[in-house]
């Protein structure tokens, strides 16, 4: 295949350019419009260049694809190694995705302290990305690292409420997770001599790592616990509720739009990877964590008084299915995960998104203050009860795919799994319906709440897309389904050869 | 080399020494027949003059490597190393100092005559292959910062600091005194190559055991390792601030140079334990003591100690590994602990009034400068990345896990996740809370912003390319740590091929 010099060069671009707009944003005058403008045009600038990814993308090769391979550090022997595959593909896309639409819906709420806000907006976005096309276990860990740093002081700094207290639990959480992670990557470097995957991947395939069995087990929990904290799998959630709540809305699109997938993109990336025996061995409690997840999640939300945190937790809920999925070893299961993940990220962004709109008026994400919003706001209704029926799983919009994929994926390794995993979309139902029903359905409980405005055109315009994606990824999920599978059939398959050689 | 009297090459190889007590000579000299309240920047340049060509001349003695004085100097990357380092953080202190001294209303004098003359003792601690040798450069460089400590002398916790610092100082000194001469007994020479020889054979007498203990106890107290830490937070809480950055990383380098030459370069017997110990404790004990700390300075005290935990992981580590990147630490620890100091004793006004965590309130919104320069620096002391505080964990951690040391690995990975929270604190209080009392901003003056503009570049640099220095770092230790003559294995370390 003809490898044209844009296409390794693409990554790196992709990579790159939000940072460098968000170092160019230092030196342009503090004038707010400007700033606004010119984070916008960084972000669709970088959304442009993403989809040249997806544009040129060989769809059948389970590889990675518009690989760079350079010597960053000759010792210890550090490559600036990236690449894409059809798991982290569509991250990348995501996060692309959704960068610009943060910076539309940031536009007014954000008017003190703009120039950093938008600074620390594009040079998250860079880590994420960093995140997703890493092919060197170093470079991961750096760009991993990174999003810790804009997302605390994102939160910290133009959230609301308990703020401080929100910015440091996630930052302490993940922070403390990860240093594990640390520990057995450098234990992997010190056996292999390189952080390249591919290279770690293979001598493990290989057998050739001495020590490694006795190891394992312990290498897996720490790669492990650093993801499950990220995910967060039940019982690491805490940190989620909190960091959720206070932050501002941008931050919330993004912290649930993407940061969670770097989680359960670890896990699949990584734990299953690098150690799919360990993967296999540890399963089942994994799975059943999940489904805690799931069912707690969903119950918890039920309960709760503040639109923002009814979101919150239900993200606990549907990224059980991610997990779910992932450890279910079937084809159908990690094809499900990876949808939920995209699906999760365009709707739970978009609810966040919808959620800081009420906010912006009311000051307030208290259900109680609300109440029969769809008179004053009949478009803001609509939008909300479209989003609402994508993230409750209705069928033909996206919610619904990745649900039943990871569903028919778990009943085949273990039907309880199924059996307990479909519950959750009937909560789901419950506790977003219940919530649409007290926001906006009956007469106007507040009296000063008939004189909102309705949306207005840029809010539309962050919210049409997400519309639009979540639309077409429930009616033609092959579109996303056919980069996805390859990536995930090999990724499986390195699963299954290992179980085999143990089943010897 | 058994010649008896000193040729030029000699000389050479103790230049930048040789410059420095020349300057700082002509600085105690001029002081008298400078008005104190007018003219006191003339010193201050004479000073910064001084550790330039200091500088200078230690390129020229890298141009020389080898033996001098009878084999009680050596010369060699090693050396040339830590000459670059402590020189370099002089540099940033003097530039620091410089408006400090006319706001605290300090006579500059002494003071830039004690930086100098703590350096030749520095300088010589990196470069001594002779224990006795070793000794006097440490007495050197310690009394001239015991009398820094308590510089400002109208300040009753600035005497205390200098008191306390120099009576356990010299208790510890004397330590290391009595191991020296225990080794003198054990291995019948006080030269390190010498020593290494005995220490290599077959049986190695018990004396060096002990006498290796105590010297570690007396280098130990100089780094403040746990548990000879007890008295660094009050002596860096009493001490001018700018001296406070200079203590804890220069004197701190050279004790570390010390240290790593006896140990490894000696190929000291039984050290593991020693180490192993002071490394958990040193980590442990500093960073659970600084969560509770009020006191910026104190918060960074205890920081300080573990730091020193840190890089005592990497003595742990195989030689060569753990030699690097204790090099490596010590440049990427100047950097971020020089800088942060110089943030705090810029901001610490007239009397050093303002040095509580309340007081950097706001700190972002009234002076985005200082306050974003404080934040990279204590994001590098985390170890966030493209920082060089990130590159030196790394290395760090590295150097213990290739040698098998999973479990002190582990305790430090968990410590620096500890140590996060601390550091965080002063982030948060400077973006994310207002302030209660308006506390007042000096402008930042020119010096003060060369100064911060050094360390940031430093800090950054380190952070995104740490080859060249950490490819330097290793090609000198494997260079130290062969103990052949250093001539033969110049032109080894030049080519930048002889890496692995």
């Amino acid at each position: 295949m003809s490898v044209s010099y844009f296409d390794t060069l693409v990554l790196t671009l992709v990579t790159f350019i939000p940072a460098i707009g968000g170092v160019l944003l230092l030196i342009i005058p503090r004038r707010d419009r400007d700033i606004r403008i010119f984070s916008l045009i960084v972000s669709l600038l970088t959304f442009g260049l993403s989809l040249h990814l997806i544009a040129r993308v060989h769809r059948l090769l389970p590889g990675f694809q518009y690989e760079i391979d350079k010597a960053w550090l000759s010792s210890p022997n550090i490559h600036y190694h990236m690449g894409v595959d059809g798991i982290s593909l569509w991250l990348v896309l995501l996060t692309t995705f959704l960068t610009p639409l943060c910076v539309l819906i940031s536009w007014t709420s954000i008017h003190e302290r703009v120039k950093e806000f938008f600074i620390l907006l594009l040079v998250l976005e860079t880590a994420l990305i960093g995140v997703f096309t890493s092919l060197d276990l170093f470079l991961f860990y750096f760009f991993w690292e990174s999003t810790l740093i804009p997302m605390a002081l994102l939160i910290g700094m133009y959230g609301h409420g308990r703020k401080v207290y929100a910015a440091v639990k996630f930052f302490l959480y993940t922070m403390v997770a990860s240093v594990f992670m640390l520990a057995a990557m450098l234990w992997l470097y010190a056996k292999v001599g390189s952080f390249d995957f591919v290279t770690i991947q293979n001598a493990i395939k290989a057998g050739q790592i001495p020590g490694f069995d006795a190891a394992a087990q312990w290498l897996f929990l720490g790669f492990f616990l650093a993801f499950a904290v990220k995910v967060p799998l039940f019982p690491f959630h805490t940190w989620l509720p909190d960091a959720h709540v206070e932050a501002p809305t941008a931050g919330s699109v993004l912290l649930a739009g993407v940061l969670l997938k770097m989680g359960t993109y670890g896990l699949l990336r990584f734990n299953l990877g690098l150690f799919p025996e360990q993967s296999r061995y540890n399963a089942p409690w994994i799975a059943v964590l999940a489904l805690i997840g799931i069912v707690y999640g969903a119950l918890v939300a039920m309960v709760q008084p503040n639109m923002k945190k009814v979101i919150a937790y239900s993200s606990v809920s549907h990224l059980g299915f991610v997990v779910l999925g992932i450890f279910s070893f079937t084809q159908a299961g990690l094809n499900g995960a990876m949808f939920v993940m995209l699906a999760h990220g365009v709707s739970t962004g978009a609810l966040f998104m919808l959620a800081g709109i009420i906010f912006e008026r009311k000051h307030t994400y208290e259900i109680a203050e609300m109440g029969g919003l769809a008179t004053p706001m009949p478009k803001y209704a609509t939008f909300f009860c479209f989003i609402m029926l994508a993230s409750v799983g209705l069928p033909l919009l996206n919610g619904f795919v990745g649900e039943f994929l990871v569903l028919s994926g778990a009943f085949v390794a273990n039907p309880w799994y199924g059996v307990i995993g479909a519950t959750g979309v009937i909560w789901s139902a419950c506790y977003l319906l219940w919530m649409y029903q007290r926001v906006f359905f009956g007469k106007v409980t507040h009296a000063e709440n008939n004189s909102l405005p309705d949306l207005s055109a840029r809010e539309q315009l962050a919210l049409w897309p997400t519309a639009v994606a979540a639309l077409v990824m429930g009616v033609a999920p092959l579109l996303w389904l056919n980069v996805i599978d390859p990536a995930v059939r090999s990724a499986l398959a390195v699963a299954q050869v290992a179980t085999k050689v143990v089943g010897q | 080399m058994n010649q008896t009297i000193p040729v030029a090459a000699d000389y050479i190889r103790i230049l930048p020494e040789i410059v420095l007590s020349i300057f700082g000579l002509v600085i105690m000299a001029l002081d008298p027949f400078i008005d104190q309240d007018r003219d006191q920047k003339i010193l201050g340049a004479i000073g910064l003059a001084g550790t330039i060509v200091a500088l200078i001349s230690t390129w020229v003695m890298a141009q020389s490597p080898g033996f001098a004085f009878w084999n009680m100097v050596r010369v060699d990357g090693f050396s040339v190393f830590f000459h670059v380092l402590v020189i370099a953080i002089a540099i940033v202190l003097i530039l620091t100092s410089y408006e400090y001294l006319a706001v605290q209303k300090l006579r500059a004098g002494e003071y830039y005559g004690l930086i100098l003359f703590g350096l030749v003792g520095m300088c010589l601690m990196s470069s001594a292959v002779e224990l006795v040798l070793i000794f006097i450069a440490l007495e050197i460089s310690s009394i001239s910062t015991y009398i820094l400590a308590g510089f400002r002398r109208r300040s009753a916790t600035s005497s205390e600091s200098s008191l306390k610092y120099f009576l356990l100082g010299s208790f510890a000194t004397a330590f290391f005194l009595y191991g020296v001469a225990l080794m003198f007994g054990a291995a019948g020479s006080t030269n390190i190559g010498e020593i290494s020889a005995v220490l290599s054979s077959e049986q190695v007498p018990m004396l060096a055991y002990v006498a290796m203990a105590l010297m570690f106890v007396g280098l130990g107290f100089k780094v403040a390792a746990a548990p000879f830490h007890v008295w660094t937070p009050d002596v860096y809480e009493g001490a001018p601030a700018p001296v406070v950055g200079f203590m804890s990383t220069a004197p701190k380098a050279a004790a570390f140079a010390v240290l790593l030459r006896i140990l490894f370069e000696a190929n000291a017997p039984g050290r593991f334990w020693f180490i192993w110990i002071s490394a958990v404790l040193s980590m442990t004990l500093g960073n659970v003591a600084a969560l509770v700390q009020d006191n910026v300075k104190r918060l960074l005290a205890y920081s300080s100690i573990a730091h020193a935990g840190y890089m005592l992981v990497a003595f742990a580590a195989i030689p060569e590994l753990g030699t690097s990147a204790v090099m490596f630490y010590a440049a990427a620890y100047a950097a971020m602990n020089v800088g942060a100091f110089a943030v705090v004793s810029h901001f610490a006004n007239s009397g050093e009034r303002y040095v509580t965590v309340k007081d950097y309130a706001g700190l972002g919104r009234r002076s985005p400068v200082l306050a974003g320069a404080l934040a990279l620096f204590l994001i590098s002391l985390i170890g966030i990345p493209i920082t060089g505080g990130f590159f030196a964990k790394f290395y760090v951690f590295r150097a213990a896990m290739q040698s098998n040391l999973v479990g002190l690995t582990i305790i430090g990975v968990i410590n620096s996740a500890v140590g996060a929270y601390y550091y965080l604190k002063l982030i948060v209080m400077m973006y994310m809370r207002e302030a209660t009392e308006e506390v007042p901003v000096l402008p930042i003056p020119a010096s003060l912003a060369a100064a911060l503009a050094i360390t940031l570049a430093a800090t950054i640099y380190l952070g995104v390319a740490p080859d060249p220095v950490l490819g330097y770092a290793q090609r000198s230790a494997k260079q130290m740590l062969q103990r052949e003559n250093p001539n033969e294995q110049a032109q080894h370390s030049v080519s930048p091929g002889g890496r692995n």
